[in-house]
């Protein structure tokens, strides 16, 4: 059986498996509940000096049948008196000793940075994450993501509580920013003791279009809210990826942004994370996704014999390269399974309309479409758009030619210098006369 | 067995008759929409005889745009919300989508048609405007779906429109010979009034245009005629017995369940002849109509039946038995049916033989014919120059839908025989081009 168990930065847990920060953590009630269901660790709603907050306070985006898929709220920080959250604190680690609960922390001064380290660290958490993420409200008042924006800032209050913390110290970052590694170096240089990522994206996620008002309505005005939710993933991954790149930074990773199935949270560990965060999906569908979760991972940790999480972390990292090193004669062309084709032409017009009219339709009275080898350009467009399964396949044609790539060319000093360049990569590609668009009458 | 009891009430009725395509609520809309994959050059579209854009009018459904969706399914077909209950979906639109061919379930096109053109209907949405009066003036004969569709396409051009229809009510098959699982008496009926408060055509009612007078009459009076008479009678079987009482044509029996809904009589045994789509909606509304036992007696093979296999299921599923390969010879009884004497068949090469001396009688007390319906010929006759076909259907030409009488168009079953109503509305659609065309 693979071994879940998670020594992340110092902090033990069953699992990689984390409640982020948010409303599922907002109280021990639902902390212990999804403890009890199998989650191995919460960060706590983040605890500071309680707020007042409004209704309503979430907005959604779906997409055709599927609700959800983004999703964004204006609410702050917990709006619960300190004693109240150490009370439960104590309680849960007294009967979940060995689940990760972390204490999520935003103040001002240095004085209540230290107090409230300590006042957390006697209550028992195992660590402390500080928000440095919150896009919304707090960053309005100097807190949240208005230090996550200035590194020198957060190295500054990182290096405040490490004057007092005797737990590891996390430091959430704001995707708010060009360049996700500064704060992540920031975060090293002050101290910290791991990272977690990604906070909520600035957001509007879109406006009552009879009223002329953003979602979510606070009677009739609306502010940006933070976003999340599986649409955000792909933007998750790629600063996960970033980080964990960047030789400056060197400490562990908590992976956050959309994750809601055990494919996903591979995902994240793969690109450097060593645990990971949930929590719009728990929103959606409660604490009991972790039953699908768990089983996913650990049949998936078998079949690719991954011992340990630890054997995953980072294994798709070396993949990732820089474009100019991907290998420019690497060919495919897409081909069209016959017998599985339905018909649907959505490949033909995608190619037709949004690429390089590589698809052709058949006169003799099939609705199966043809790739015209000598158009595709092997982009994938077809393949995606494709409703079939394994319908449409990408087929290696460059005959294992060595590799070239751009910076060999660029080396051997052949590349296209000129607008008018003959190295122009689509300078013998097929486009039609733009006269044929229009049709005849 | 049919397990039906028979209604004795306008709800045990409904109940019996609840409809087989019901209207859909917006969270079934809202899924069912969003499965469409909006296919190229959509077949189901390629199936339509009006041609209307459904990955259009399905897209405009998903994103919340309903009364674009009817706007674009009424700009096709002017009876979109009849052809959307009463359609053969499963062998048009919904036989061609894509989906079957993953055999995954095909989108409810005409049931979102239906969400769509209801809303458009309910909310008295106007799509249609009639065009300004162009001195012209056209006689409709029939208030059919062909009469309407045509009625509707001349007045948008600015033609003034009367139709004739012989009987009380407008919609024709739709309300007088669609089975009444498939669409309510209301809603044929609120459709035909949603397009007349649009488009202001008159109909005149319990008017039978049939004799030389009233053509010559109609020709004085407009400028061109539109026929769209449909059939007549059911087909006599010209078997002994034939005129006993409780011996009924199909069309006759849909046409009075319609009307009277459960007050129409069946019997205890029915015997239903015939093998086509009326023969099963006949023999699944006696089921309905709490009839103990229903008998459908086709001359030939099961699989050589005229119907569509969605309609014998629904015949089957109503508890209806299938006899196959009997040849009615008599309809028993003296002054009431008791009985019908069938001879046993057999097909070989697409020939029909009876087999001799297998005659046997089955005991019963009422008899459906479902064995076609008669041409009007009567009609057709009384106008000077119409020429009909080697079977008695009226000839067009198939782009103008002009008869062989210059001032006359025609569509609808009374050219084809017999077909669906969409076929019809497509049909009459295109007469109304022709005649403008004409008239101008």
């Amino acid at each position: 059986m693979p071994d879940l168990k998670i020594n992340f930065a110092g902090i033990k847990a069953p699992n990689p498996f984390w409640l982020a920060s948010a409303p599922p953590t907002n109280s021990g009630y639902q902390i212990m509940k999804a403890f009890d269901l199998g989650w191995g660790g919460a960060v706590w709603k983040t605890l500071g000096v309680p707020v007042i907050n409004v209704s309503s306070r979430y907005g959604s985006v779906n997409y055709r049948d599927s609700r959800m898929i983004g999703f964004n709220n204006i609410e702050l920080i917990t709006d619960r008196p300190l004693k109240d959250n150490l009370r439960e604190i104590e309680e849960v680690k007294k009967y979940f000793p060995d689940h990760a609960v972390i204490a999520s922390l935003m103040v001002e001064s240095k004085s209540e940075w230290h107090q409230i380290v300590k006042d957390v660290e006697n209550a028992g958490v195992d660590g402390i994450e500080l928000n440095f993420g919150c896009p919304h409200g707090m960053c309005e008042r100097g807190m949240g993501s208005a230090v996550g924006q200035e590194p020198d800032i957060l190295k500054l209050i990182v290096s405040w509580v490490k004057e007092v913390a005797k737990t590891p110290v996390i430091v959430k970052l704001t995707p708010n920013i060009t360049d996700i590694t500064e704060p992540g170096i920031a975060a090293r240089q002050g101290g910290g003791d791991a990272i977690s990522l990604i906070n909520t994206i600035q957001s509007i996620v879109g406006i009552d279009i009879d009223n002329f008002v953003p979602y979510p309505i606070v009677d009739g005005k609306s502010t940006n809210g933070g976003y999340c939710g599986p649409a955000v993933k792909p933007i998750a991954l790629n600063m996960v990826k970033n980080c964990s790149q960047e030789s400056g930074i060197g400490i562990p990773i908590s992976g956050i942004g959309g994750i809601e199935n055990w494919r996903d949270a591979v995902e994240f560990i793969l690109l450097g994370a060593s645990s990971v965060q949930v929590c719009t999906a728990v929103m959606h569908y409660g604490f009991g996704i972790i039953r699908e979760i768990i089983p996913g991972f650990e049949s998936y940790m078998k079949e690719k014999n991954f011992k340990t999480v630890n054997d995953m972390v980072g294994k798709a990292i070396p993949n990732v390269i820089n474009w100019e090193n991907l290998n420019l004669n690497y060919k495919i062309i897409a081909e069209i399974n016959k017998d599985k084709c339905i018909g649907c032409q959505l490949c033909y017009i995608a190619c037709e309309d949004g690429a390089h009219q590589a698809i052709g339709l058949s006169e003799n009275g099939t609705r199966v479409p043809f790739i015209i080898d000598e158009n595709c350009v092997g982009c994938n467009l077809c393949s995606l758009v494709c409703p079939v399964e394994n319908c449409i396949s990408m087929i290696r044609t460059d005959n294992g030619k060595s590799s070239e790539t751009w910076k060999d060319r660029t080396d051997s000093g052949n590349i296209p210098v000129s607008f008018d360049d003959p190295l122009a990569g689509g300078l013998h590609h097929f486009v039609p006369d733009p006269m044929s668009a229009l049709k005849k009458p | 067995m049919p397990e039906y009891k028979k209604p004795n009430s306008k709800e045990e009725f409904e109940k019996n008759f609840t409809q087989i395509k019901p209207l859909m609520n917006e969270t079934q809309a809202y899924y069912e929409s969003s499965r469409c994959l909006f296919c190229y050059d959509a077949p189901c579209v390629s199936a339509c005889p009006t041609r209307i854009d459904i990955p259009l009018f399905i897209r405009q459904i998903s994103t919340g745009n309903v009364t674009g969706s009817a706007k674009t399914i009424y700009d096709s077909n002017y009876l979109g919300n009849a052809c959307g209950k009463v359609c053969p979906t499963e062998v048009l639109c919904e036989g061609a989508c894509v989906y079957n061919l993953q055999e995954v379930k095909p989108i409810e096109i005409g049931r979102l048609q239906n969400f769509a053109t209801s809303n458009a209907i309910r909310n008295k949405i106007k799509f249609f405007e009639s065009g300004d009066p162009n001195g012209k003036k056209a006689a409709v004969i029939g208030a059919g779906p062909a009469g309407i569709s045509c009625a509707c396409e001349l007045r948008r051009s600015g033609i003034e429109v009367d139709i004739f229809e012989a009987k009380d009510k407008p919609s024709g098959l739709a309300l007088y010979g669609v089975a009444p699982y498939k669409i309510t008496n209301e809603e044929a009926l609120e459709e035909v009034n949603y397009l007349q408060e649009q488009l202001g055509f008159n109909i005149i009612y319990n008017t039978y245009i049939s004799s030389k007078e009233d053509f010559q009459n109609l020709e004085k009076v407009y400028d061109a005629v539109f026929l769209g008479i449909g059939l007549g009678k059911t087909n006599p079987v010209n078997i002994k017995g034939e005129n006993l009482k409780n011996c009924f044509g199909a069309v006759e029996f849909i046409s009075e369940l319609r009307m009277n809904h459960h007050m129409t009589e069946t019997g205890n045994v029915v015997i239903v002849l015939g093998g086509g789509n009326t023969a099963m909606d006949a023999a699944s509304e006696s089921a309905k109509l709490g009839a103990g036992k229903v008998i459908l007696a086709y001359r030939r093979g099961r699989e050589e039946m005229g119907a569509y296999d969605f309609e014998f299921e629904i015949a089957k599923r109503s508890g209806v038995e299938g006899l196959f390969n009997v040849s009615p010879v008599e309809i028993t009884g003296t002054d009431k049916v008791s009985g019908v004497k069938f001879i046993q068949t057999q097909s070989a090469n697409g020939k029909l033989e009876m087999l001799e001396g297998t005659e046997f009688t089955i005991e019963c007390d009422m008899v459906i014919k479902a064995t076609g319906q008669l041409k009007q010929s009567e009609v057709m006759t009384n106008i000077p120059g119409l020429e009909t076909d080697n079977k008695g259907r009226i000839k067009v030409n198939e782009k103008t839908y002009q008869t062989t009488n210059p001032k006359y168009f025609s569509a609808g079953d009374v050219i084809s025989g017999g077909q669906e109503v969409v076929n019809a509305v497509a049909e009459a659609k295109a007469a109304a081009a022709g005649i403008i065309g004409f008239l101008s």
